[in-house]
């Protein structure tokens, strides 16, 4: 046994001391995750995060198909009931074996989170009525209303250990504390590491805000091992330094190289990249209720946004594939709908949105505005791929047709706020489908506000349409797959007809890396150690 | 003197106070932070209950007075967008900035001093003239420019030195310090030489005013009359008398870059103070920036003061009085 | 040898010749500086006449072409232009991005620049008259400017006001004019001491004819003599926001504005974007500096 210690011991230095670099990964982030918290921000980079030391009940793969984790099969009743069967052997990165305990206090955590950010999760699990336990390897989870994307949303739900906390028996009763007598741990506690115990591939090590966090991988994961001994990540948030950094050799892959400096890399043998995807889409959304709106301007002084022509007319004024060409360099796909072909309630075959100046003006001149009108494009600047100079082009393709069209750019600290006061006649927006789902854009941007839904949140621009709206409130409660499916296209179609949004393309995710490793590329844009492996 | 270091307490202490209430409705004034930090999908009474726990639900000058209060008490509030007490944030970017400023400023007056000493003491030379033309250009180099060509150059083209980030980091007192490893160091290299070449531009210029300016002095007259030699009088007359200047601007340059190297460490991505406050501007997280602006002043304030204090304390014909004369 | 002649300047600063002759001899002794004249003549005359000669008007979205965006210099456009400097990411041509960029960035430095000097005599004469409570006042806005990160003012009034390059100006404005409220403070406050303008308070002027009539217009000079200085600073300072976001409008883009447009592009190869900006603004910025810096030493004011 102390023979066996000694051997492990000293393999362990050797590896360290020779070919420790090919054992250790260094990425470079573009924005760094705000806290190792787990339950804290529900944020892409800390959730990318989180699924290094930290499983899931569930687990969405690269192309956002829901897939087993923690859990390893479940079932609905039909209605509102879940059963989650656990898995069986698997411990914690202390030692502890994890049990539907655990699973209890997560969500519990997620309720009794002091210091989250509003809607990190908790908006999941407060619309469970009940979670039981009938052993120590199933949950009973029992929702308000019937929900067909819970197990969608468990994969971002991080399970932690009940062990962090003193505690009696644990139920979900948050009114009772669920059966925790310690403090319930705010996002501070996390950072040292102490508390951030997790079934991941990947523990945690060190925490440095600004500089980097370093994690080493987990002996004890239950899955396969991971070929990498440690991970650290480091937040770059300039493009040009970070492809510099990769290129100079500091890191062995980075996320967000701009695009069109792939370039340099192409032809270096040294060097690979992928441009993967994602669900992001960027679009206009148009102030199609109001009269006046604050930023056009016609001749007859009405708000020319709502006729349905000029709508069409502008979509028809942009080229798509000009912009994908020459401003995002090829690292984005034209949309003609709101979430990719092949994603779930998306359309398979949408009609393609084309590029035809003369035909947008013939409709402008039909309704009524033949020398256009003037308008101004509020975008942000620091938010999207490109976004100030997506706006940019788009000015310029409307003024073409004779719409005087001029350019807001502004700090992202700024429009937003003006733009959920509705200061905006025709305004920049980007939304990427947490669930891989068509639900996620109509719901939340076209649907008619219904705040008791937590619908329609985001529909600035004033659309209405009660089929629509009537189709999707149908979508969002249907459990059954194929007719769901169905109902969402049909809701698309809608949306796409009023064209109260003009969709211009999806995002691409770019990573960039040394060519003696691989990378499978995410179309969530989440950046992990478990997607890199090594060359063959 | 006792009087009128009262008085500048008093005043420094309302400065801060109207800082404290000038950035915080700056801030206010940028926009609704609730609307960066919580994602649109959120059900309206999560996002109200995320409100109240923020005290953002009160009016501003509710909020306003009980940041004052806790202020009183030393709490600086927390981070919106961290979670995190304002204050220890900040702290914790300092010994990166320190370390920056430090090696910038060292830098510039290693060299900064010998060069303006051969410039002031030849002033017509070609040396000279071409050593003030550079500070020139050195004072006309915008700084984020400026970086941008240094990655260029060393990193990119020459690939001698690392483009961005911190580097390793060893602790020393429980603090985390760059310089003691080489990594460090090189991460360290180019964002100081950037923060260093105006600086050394303001000390070549200082030093060579100053040493035109005492070369002219009677005393200078008489020790070369009396055959004193060149060197000697340079190193014990000359540069003492002009290190007061010297000393005083640069005391004073070290606070405000310890404060605002934002552009510095924005080019870099050095983790430091700058970067913070520009991050936590571009995200509203009103503690943080209300905390720093409220550091920042203290520091600029106590320098002013200090520096008031020094000359009087070295020039007799200084008075301190409420005029401040 | 060197020490008769750097003694020179001061002499000659204090001698009775007409001001105009003196600061006209101080250009005249230096090829640098005269150079430095030449090219600051050279690019305000480029400034004014930008609508005239520059081939394309660089803010006017429809003659602009994304399809013809990142062309390397001397490239020949869709439309038969041919684009001597290359074109930005939107199809502007460079050189007359340039040419009104630079119309931009003088107006800003130029505006602002007096702005900041007015707000800032009045200001500084006002402490220096008065002193106590007054100065003391004045004095204490001034501490508190210059400790107010100049972007939280640009981005407040982008916010509050919209954006637009008067915005910046006023942006650029507020925090310049503490440096010469300072600065004037402490000229007048010398000369307030001299014996002529007690003579004046004994005999009974009343006080704004003092400060109108002797003090501003003795103390003045040393303030004024740094302007070229601040033109230059307020220039950086303008392209320094517009590399952080918060600066110029777009689509009327200033020469900080095209260089920090271009950085993203230098690692792509399309150099062009960013260095011929880049290299008129530090040409402008250094000329200014050098005609600063010898019309300071001229009249030896220290700053």
């Amino acid at each position: 046994m102390r023979n066996r210690i000694m051997f492990a011991f000293v393999a362990g230095t050797c590896l360290l001391s020779a070919p420790a670099w090919a054992q250790s990964l260094r990425i470079a982030l573009s924005s760094e995750p705000t806290a190792i918290d787990p339950h804290y921000h529900d944020l892409t980079p800390n959730n990318a995060l989180a699924t290094h030391i930290f499983d899931s009940l569930t687990r969405q793969d690269e192309k956002q198909a829901v897939l087993p984790s923690l859990a390893t099969s479940w079932e609905n009743d039909g209605k509102n009931r879940w059963t989650f069967k656990l898995r069986q052997g698997v411990t914690f990165s202390n030692g502890k074996p994890f049990t539907a305990e655990d699973v209890v206090f997560s969500f519990c955590r997620t309720l009794k989170n002091e210091t989250a950010i509003a809607g990190s999760f908790a908006d999941i699990t407060g619309n469970f009525t009940a979670v039981e336990t009938p052993d120590s390897h199933t949950v009973v989870i029992t929702t308000q209303a019937p929900d067909p994307l819970l197990p969608n949303f468990l994969s971002s739900i991080a399970i932690l250990s009940a062990s962090i906390l003193p505690h009696d028996k644990l139920t979900f009763d948050v009114a009772k504390n669920c059966g925790v007598t310690g403090t319930w741990p705010v996002v501070g506690d996390f950072n040292d590491g102490k508390l951030a115990i997790g079934t991941g591939p990947y523990k945690f090590k060190s925490y440095t805000k600004g500089t980097s966090i370093e994690l080493e991988r987990n002996e004890k994961y239950w899955g396969p091992a991971e070929p990498w001994a440690s991970v650290s990540f480091v937040p770059v948030p300039n493009a040009g330094p970070r492809l510099a950094g990769l290129l100079a050799g500091d890191y062995d892959v980075i996320e967000n190289p701009a695009a069109r400096d792939v370039a340099r890399i192409k032809d270096d043998k040294r060097f690979g990249y992928v441009i993967t995807p994602s669900t992001r889409v960027i679009y206009f959304q148009l102030d199609v209720d109001r009269e006046p709106s604050p930023f056009v301007k016609a001749d007859n002084g009405k708000n020319p946004l709502k006729d349905p022509r000029v709508r069409k007319a502008m979509s028809l004024a942009i080229d798509r594939d000009a912009i994908v060409k020459r401003i995002m360099d090829g690292a984005a796909e034209p949309a003609y709908q709101f979430l990719p072909t092949g994603m779930f309630g998306a359309l398979s075959n949408p009609p393609k949105l084309d590029f035809n100046p003369a035909e947008a003006k013939k409709l402008l001149t039909e309704a009524g505005y033949p020398n256009g009108f003037q308008v101004t494009l509020s975008s942000t600047n620091d938010r999207y791929i490109n976004d100030s100079q997506i706006t940019q082009a788009v000015a310029q393709y409307l003024t073409q047709v004779g719409i005087r069209a001029d350019v807001d750019a502004m700090a992202r600290a700024i429009y937003f706020p003006r733009r959920s006061k509705k200061e905006f006649s025709v305004a920049i927006g980007g939304w990427g489908s947490t669930s891989g789902e068509a639900s996620s854009f109509l719901k939340q941007w076209a649907a008619t506000p219904d705040e008791a839904k937590t619908i329609g949140g985001s529909n600035y621009g004033g659309y209405a349409n009660p089929e629509f709206d009537k189709l999707i409130r149908t979508a969002i409660t249907t459990l059954d797959d194929a007719k769901r499916s169905e109902l969402l296209q049909q809701a698309g179609v809608k949306v796409l007809e009023g064209g109260a949004f003009i969709p211009l393309h999806f995002e691409s995710t770019v990573w960039a890396y040394k060519s003696n490793l691989t990378y499978l590329g995410r179309a969530d844009q989440f950046t992990m150690a478990m997607q890199v492996k090594p060359a063959k | 003197m006792t009087a009128y270091i009262l008085q500048r307490l008093i005043q420094s202490v309302l400065v801060l106070l109207a800082v404290s209430i000038v950035v915080f409705l700056a801030v206010y004034g940028i926009g609704d932070p609730i609307e960066l930090l919580v994602p649109p999908q959120v059900s309206a009474a999560e996002r109200a209950a995320m409100i109240r726990r923020l005290g953002l639900d009160l009016p501003v000058w509710q909020q306003y007075l009980s940041f004052l209060g806790n202020a009183l008490k030393g709490d600086l509030g927390r981070s919106f967008v961290h979670g995190v007490p304002a204050a220890g944030l900040i702290l914790a970017r300092l010994p990166a900035t320190f370390e920056l400023v430090l090696l910038a400023m060292s830098g510039a007056a290693l060299i900064g001093v010998p060069l303006g000493l051969l410039a002031g003491l030849n002033p017509e030379s070609r040396p000279s003239r071409a050593i003030m033309a550079g500070t020139i250009l050195g004072f006309s180099l915008p700084s984020f420019w400026k970086g941008m060509m240094l990655v260029l150059l060393f990193s990119v083209a020459l690939g001698w030195l690392p483009t961005a980030g911190r580097g390793e980091t060893v602790s020393l007192f429980g603090i985390q310090t760059s310089l003691l490893t080489l990594d460090g160091i090189r991460h360290l290299i180019l964002p100081a030489l950037n923060l260093a070449i105006p600086n050394m531009a303001l000390m070549v210029r200082l030093v060579a005013a100053g040493t035109t300016e005492a070369m002219t002095q009677d005393y200078v007259k008489y020790a070369r009359a009396k055959g004193v030699r060149r060197k000697r009088i340079v190193g014990r007359h000359v540069l003492r008398n002009i290190l007061i200047p010297v000393v005083t601007v640069a005391g004073m340059e070290f606070g405000s870059l310890v404060a605002f190297s934002t552009i510095t460490e924005t080019v870099f991505a050095w983790p430091g103070m700058g970067k913070l406050l520009i991050d936590s501007i571009y995200h509203l997280d009103r503690p943080v920036v209300v905390a720093y602006v409220m550091l920042a002043t203290l520091l600029f304030v106590a320098v002013n003061f200090l520096v008031d204090v020094l000359y009087a304390a070295l020039d007799p014909r200084v008075k301190l009085t409420g005029e401040m004369a | 040898m060197s020490l008769s002649k750097s003694v020179a300047p001061v002499v000659a600063a204090n001698a009775d010749t007409p001001l105009r002759t003196k600061v006209l001899r101080r250009i005249r002794s230096r090829p640098t500086t005269r150079g430095a004249v030449i090219l600051l003549g050279v690019f305000v005359l480029l400034a004014v006449l930008a609508p005239l000669i520059a081939p394309q008007n660089p803010h006017d979205l429809a003659s602009l072409s994304v399809m013809d965006n990142r062309l390397e210099p001397g490239s020949r456009g869709m439309t038969g232009i041919t684009y001597w400097l290359g074109t930005d990411a939107q199809g502007r041509d460079m050189l007359s991005a340039i040419l009104y960029g630079l119309r931009t960035s003088l107006l800003v430095g130029l505006l602002s620049s007096a702005g900041a000097l007015a707000i800032g005599i009045a200001a500084g004469l006002f402490a220096a008259q008065f002193g106590g409570a007054v100065d003391a006042a004045i004095m204490r806005v001034v501490d508190f400017m210059l400790g107010f990160p100049s972007i939280l003012i640009a981005l407040v009034l982008l916010a509050s006001i919209g954006r637009g390059v008067d915005k910046v100006i006023i942006a650029i404005i507020l925090v310049q004019w503490a440096q010469y409220a300072r600065l004037m403070r402490a000229a007048a406050l010398v000369e307030r001491r001299k014996e002529y303008i007690e003579a004046a308070v004994n005999f009974g002027l009343p006080t704004p004819h003092i400060m109108l009539a002797h003090l501003l217009p003795n103390s003045v000079g040393s303030v004024l003599v740094v302007t070229t200085i601040n033109i230059a600073g307020a220039i950086t300072l303008e392209a320094t926001l517009s590399f952080l976001g918060v600066g110029v409008p777009v689509t009327q883009p200033s020469l900080g504005l095209l260089i920090a447009n271009g950085f993203e592009f230098l690692l792509s190869g399309e150099y062009w974007i960013a260095a011929f900006p880049g290299i008129a603004l530090v040409l402008l910025i250094m000329s200014l500096n050098l005609v600063g810096d010898r019309l300071r030493r001229s009249f030896n004011v220290r700053t």
